[in-house]
């Protein structure tokens, strides 16, 4: 059985940071196992925890009253979820819920907070790889706004 | 110049406004129809006009038949889009350069669909699961992108296709009762494993989305001499005479409508063309 530290050095969140970092934050971490419908996070509930995804599917959610869930993205082996941990009021913005089953690392996001106050260098880093992520989910939220394969761009009543 | 005269043997519904006809040369004088992948036809439908259609069949030696998926978007789509089984349209073709295939050998080859730009590119695939072993383009996987899964093309072959290659669907939005990929196709083409350095990149697809997916590509540091797009801009005489697709020194109908991308790029960037 892998050690987390092994399983953190595995994900491409991780990769080429420091072996004695990815133990450090080992110690936040444990293994989660989700199945098919079960959910990771529920909006508006505590944002304790961020989740490297190993294996599985997990699909991002909004619940529109009326109509159900409606899905805005998903996300699969090798990718992240959750960074609302990171800032107050520490809240899940989003439900997350697992199309199959879905193996994870769990990271405890307190833990993580405290671990990164503690040594800032660790802190910077973690979030120079947190905004890459972001700013590459931005770019992907942005060309699904576009409707690139509509009939036509979307109406833009500002432009002349 | 002259269109011949083609009977539309099997009309298919894709999805609303997305439409396959498969075309025979009427009356006796059958007649070979061979194409390179990536060519197109101009499709006559009397009284409306002409437009540029790409092949979408199988491109097979001495074949009479083609086949074209066509969207309905203006007048000469309309009026294709009305016509039935048993009817008739003028076909001149084949036209354009097709996808450099030879420069995919030994090489993995990523195919990148958004919308009805798989269409152009069903021709590659067919080609490439035609290739005896061992195949002369040893790896290769179709990416593909659509805004939801009913407006997918092919979807019976999407999923023959995937026992045979690695097939990458995402659409931009979906109901629960999609269990694939929900986002933007150029998510999967990041975080796919290839080598950058050993592989060729086809596109088809609206503009803006393959702008972005070239970007991802070049992110992940594949030469822009590897990518190669096809373009779909104002095609009007299929020969270059009318001068409507000029493209900066190119007209997109003759020396096009697939580029390779390291020699149009500037001309891409310039908005007023």
């Amino acid at each position: 059985m892998k050690t987390i530290a092994e399983r953190l050095q595995e994900h491409g969140f991780f990769q080429g940071l420091p072996r004695e970092q990815q133990n450090f934050i080992a110690g936040c971490g444990e293994n989660s196992v989700f199945q098919s419908g079960d959910y990771l996070a529920r909006e508006g509930e505590p944002a304790d925890y961020f989740f490297l995804i190993r294996s599985g599917r997990v699909a991002v959610e909004t619940f529109v009253p009326n109509h159900g869930a409606l899905c805005l993205q998903t996300l699969e082996g090798g990718d992240i979820f959750g960074w609302s941990w990171l800032f107050p009021p520490y809240e899940w913005t989003f439900d997350a819920r697992a199309q199959d089953t879905v193996h994870a690392i769990r990271l405890n996001g307190k833990c993580l907070r405290e671990k990164c106050e503690a040594e800032p260098a660790l802190g910077f880093e973690l979030l120079k790889r947190f905004a890459r992520i972001t700013t590459a989910r931005l770019k992907e939220a942005r060309i699904q706004l576009l409707d690139l394969y509509g009939d036509r761009p979307p109406a833009n009543p500002g432009a002349t | 110049m002259i269109p011949r005269i083609y009977r539309i043997e099997r009309r298919t519904e894709e999805y609303p406004g997305a439409f396959t006809v498969h075309l025979a040369p009427n009356g006796e004088d059958v007649v070979s129809h061979d194409f390179s992948p990536g060519q197109f036809n101009m499709l006559y439908a009397f009284g409306a006009g002409e437009v540029a259609i790409s092949m979408s069949g199988q491109a097979l030696p001495g074949r009479s038949h083609t086949v074209h998926t066509i969207r309905t978007r203006g007048m000469v789509t309309s009026a294709l889009a009305r016509l039935r089984e048993g009817e008739e349209i003028g076909v001149r073709g084949p036209f354009g350069s097709g996808w450099p295939l030879a420069e995919a050998a030994n090489k993995e080859l990523l195919v990148i669909a958004g919308g009805l730009g798989l269409a152009p590119l069903r021709p590659v695939i067919y080609h490439l699961l035609n290739q005896s072993k061992p195949r002369p383009i040893p790896r290769f996987r179709l990416f593909y992108g659509a805004r939801r899964p009913e407006e997918m093309l092919y979807r019976s072959e999407l999923e023959a296709w995937n026992r045979e290659m690695e097939v990458q669907l995402s659409v931009d939005h979906a109901d629960p009762s999609w269990h694939g990929n929900i986002g933007v196709i150029t998510k999967p083409v990041s975080s796919a494993d290839f080598d950058p350095k050993g592989c060729v990149a086809f596109l088809c697809g609206p503009e803006a989305m393959m702008r972005f997916s070239i970007q991802v590509l070049m992110e992940r540091g594949v030469s822009p001499a590897d990518i190669y797009i096809s373009m779909e801009r104002n095609m009007k005489c299929g020969t270059g005479l009318c001068g409507h697709c000029q493209w900066g020194p190119n007209f997109i109908c003759k020396n096009g409508p697939v580029f390779r991308y390291s020699d149009v790029r500037n001309w891409l960037g310039i908005r007023a063309l």
